[in-house]
């Protein structure tokens, strides 16, 4: 069999059904096999919109994504979303073309070394070098990729080994001698951790982006049920939990709601879960929670005493270990612990965000409201990167996992909307919207390309304060409003540049006018581009400045 | 001080690929490690190499480091050594200078006290070959410091645990 052609079949064996990418020289035999193949090509209009698009996938979906580059700048192009997925620990693929074997080292055309380059950004990566190794290297890196901490693989296919031919046997399954992730909790610590639950007298549960991976959101739900604790998330945990429920708090952070950064100070114990406790949800660490004992469950031991020290900690996968604390849980006479419970309704009624603003032109918290009230929870919501983000995850509430996909590692301008034609393409029986900023939609907004050339269609809703406003935001706050570059301009006309693309573009300047825009969208059948004009100046407020403690929010 | 300073010595045995070394060295640079020296070579197993890293810090990062390392798809399993029960050897060849006859037996001297060899001799030259814990190489180079060491090759450490187990 030729090398190309069994790297499909190993893709097909993975259930791969779809691969984002931009072919060239170096991968021109792989794309060939994939012409032949059911397997569908999207062809995205720059590299770095296919790994994000790839990501997107991997989020709403679960499964790994998986995306594709040619040798030298194709590849090269690929490694902000390979980052990207690794900071939020997100399953993709990555298949680049490479030189071949012959020229590696040489300096030849386009041959760059993405092995070298990505190895801090990947779980894992390798450089096939025969077509014997194919199948087993591609059962390894899907493994690698989807199991454990999920996390980035690429794999580096020289030419010369996409074009031999050898005779491949493909495995069930391989072992990896080094790579052994360990699921089940330790009985002892989880029991201890029952106990530490059942006697705290203000316990409260962080979830993380752990949740989501993990599929733990039920057993999540019912441990807050049965102690009548209160749940915040972190970004990435934001729809592990639903934020309707009484005992939901939103996200911690630095513009996290104030009642859950309130109630994170206030409690005794935490019952952390897939969450590396990073410094934008924490603030600073002395004033952390400061009376609390922390139980941290990760399934990356790394993870454990990494930010903050673990009184307790249990290594392995969310779910199996909330299952077995479940049910050491169900020993005890659980007495609800009504007047913690009631300190955080009071703390949820004092703090309620307010979002009816009538202005114009518009404030985002209005514009937030009325796409949550005019789309479903089972929709997708993905966000681009500033006060674009920080208003979706502030004010829009989720319920359900999967259905916000945000850069919160990497902080990613241009991630939203490659990513939105992924979850889309992950599952088209949902409605996509990205919350962008307009800066960050500039960043990959050739993509609009791929929207109406292949039929996606998502709904991007731009903020459009005509700034790059979370810098602007900082500036005003903390460097005496010296607004150096990240003023935009107003020439930039988005409902023009929809138009251009052959999709739908609709301008919004009054709080009237968004609910029916955004059912046009959602009518409409290809992508649609929102342009909101928003208050050039308006701040994502509340804010922890950066080095503050949480409950030193600011307003 | 004393405490954070803290010599600690791992041993991980790694799958005998390229890059490997590269993803060590760059997970150190990458998350702020000390590393002190690495040492790698066969071992008993094919396939398998073995290293052993003298890292410095607290008892936290050391902690961190072997996490860290045991993340790596390549890294089979790590180690930590405790000394006090462990056999710890560096080699080191020390090009010493010798202009008289009497330099010369002195040096040959201190390396019978030190119990090493001489491997190479020249007419103003010596190469002495001396094995043992840092700290005996560190006060053999103290000793021959004054007559001029023109070259020297360390190995940096390595450890095995003492008795029948692995
Ligand atoms: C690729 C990239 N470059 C730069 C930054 C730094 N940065 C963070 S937020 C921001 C402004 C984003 O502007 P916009 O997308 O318009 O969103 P807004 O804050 O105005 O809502 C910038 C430049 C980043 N996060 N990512
Ligand atoms: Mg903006």
């Amino acid at each position: 069999m030729q090398g190309a052609k069994a790297i499909v079949e190993s893709l097909k064996r993975e259930g791969v059904e779809v691969i984002f990418g931009i072919p060239g020289g170096a991968s021109i035999p792989f794309y060939d096999a994939l012409y032949d193949s059911d397997i569908r090509t999207i062809l995205t209009r720059h590299e770095q919109g296919a790994a994000h698009a790839a990501d997107g996938y991997a989020r709403a979906s679960g499964r790994v994504g998986v995306c594709t580059a040619t040798s030298g700048p194709g590849a090269t192009n690929l490694t902000t979303g390979i980052a990207t997925a690794y900071m939020d620990s997100s399953p993709i693929v990555a298949l680049t073309g490479q030189v071949a074997t012959s020229f590696i080292g040489k300096d030849a055309f386009q041959e760059t070394d993405i092995i070298g380059i990505t190895m801090p950004i990947t779980k894992h990566n390798f450089q096939l070098r025969s077509v014997e190794e194919i199948p087993k290297i591609f059962k390894m890196a899907f493994k690698i990729a989807s199991t454990g901490r999920p996390g980035p693989v690429l794999i580096d296919m020289p030419k010369d080994v996409q074009e031999k031919e050898a005779e491949v046997e493909f495995p069930d399954n391989v072992e990896i001698p080094g790579y052994k992730p360990r699921l089940k909790g330790n009985a002892r610590q989880i029991k201890k951790a029952a106990e530490m639950l059942v006697n705290a007298e203000r316990p409260i549960i962080l979830a993380g982006g752990g949740v989501i991976i993990s599929n733990a959101h039920e057993e999540l739900l019912k441990i807050a049920e049965m102690l009548l604790a209160p749940v915040a998330t972190t970004l990435m945990g934001k729809g592990a939990f639903p934020e309707t429920h009484p005992l939901a708090l939103g996200c911690i952070g630095m513009h996290g709601r104030k009642a859950a950064n309130y109630a994170i100070t206030d409690s005794d114990l935490i019952l952390a879960v897939g969450t590396r406790f990073s410094d934008r949800s924490t603030g600073a660490l002395h004033c952390f929670a400061p009376e609390a004992k922390i139980i941290h469950i990760d399934i990356d031991p790394a993870e454990i005493g990494k930010n903050v020290t673990a009184h307790l900690p249990i290594v392995g996968d969310a779910k199996l270990v909330l299952r077995d604390l479940i049910k050491y849980l169900q020993a005890y006479q659980l007495k609800k612990n009504t007047r913690w419970y009631e300190k955080v309704q009071e703390y949820k009624k004092e703090f309620n965000p307010k979002m009816d603003y009538d202005d114009v032109p518009l404030k985002p918290p209005r514009i937030i409201k009325d796409i949550m009230d005019t789309i479903s929870y089972d929709d997708i919501v993905t966000t681009e990167v500033g006060q674009c983000q920080m208003w979706a995850a502030h004010y829009l509430s989720r319920t359900k996992p999967r259905t916000f996909i945000t850069s919160g590692g990497l902080g990613t301008m241009g991630f939203g909307f490659p990513a939105a034609i992924g979850a889309k393409v992950a599952r088209p029986e949902v409605n996509v919207v990205d919350i962008a900023g307009d800066g960050s939609f500039l960043m990959n907004i050739q993509e609009l390309a791929t929207c109406s050339e292949n039929n996606i269609k998502v709904i991007v809703a731009v903020l459009n304060n005509r700034y790059l406003g979370m810098v602007r935001q900082w500036q005003e706050l903390f460097y005496n409003k010296r607004y150096s570059s990240v003023y935009l301009g107003e020439k930039t006309d988005f409902v023009k540049i929809a138009e251009g693309f052959g999709v739908e573009g609709i301008r919004v300047e009054k709080p009237s006018e968004i609910k029916e825009a955004v059912k046009e969208a959602l009518k409409n059948e290809v992508t649609t581009v929102i342009d909101f004009i928003v208050e050039p100046e308006c701040n994502i407020f509340p804010m922890v400045p950066p080095g503050k403690c949480l409950k030193d929010i600011i307003e | 001080m004393v405490k954070e300073d803290m010599q600690h010595i791992l041993v991980a045995l790694v799958e005998d690929k390229p890059g490997v070394m590269q993803r060590i060295s760059g997970l150190f640079r990458r998350r702020n490690f000390n590393i002190d020296s690495i040492t790698v070579g066969r071992s008993e197993k094919e396939g398998i190499s073995r290293m052993t890293l003298v890292v410095k810090g607290d008892e936290k990062i050391v902690e961190q480091v072997v996490k860290q390392l045991n993340k790596l798809i390549e890294v089979i399993k790590v180690s930590r050594v405790d000394e006090r029960e462990s056999v710890v050897r560096e080699l080191a060849l020390v090009k010493i200078s010798t202009k008289t006859d009497k330099e010369r037996a002195e040096i040959v001297q201190f390396t019978n006290i030190f119990r090493g060899g001489i491997v190479d001799v020249s007419r103003d030259s010596l190469i002495v070959e001396i094995t043992g814990s840092s700290s005996k190489i560190d006060a053999f180079i103290d000793l021959v410091k004054s007559y001029g060491i023109i070259e020297l090759a360390r190995t940096g450490l390595t450890a095995m645990v003492r008795g029948s187990k692995k």
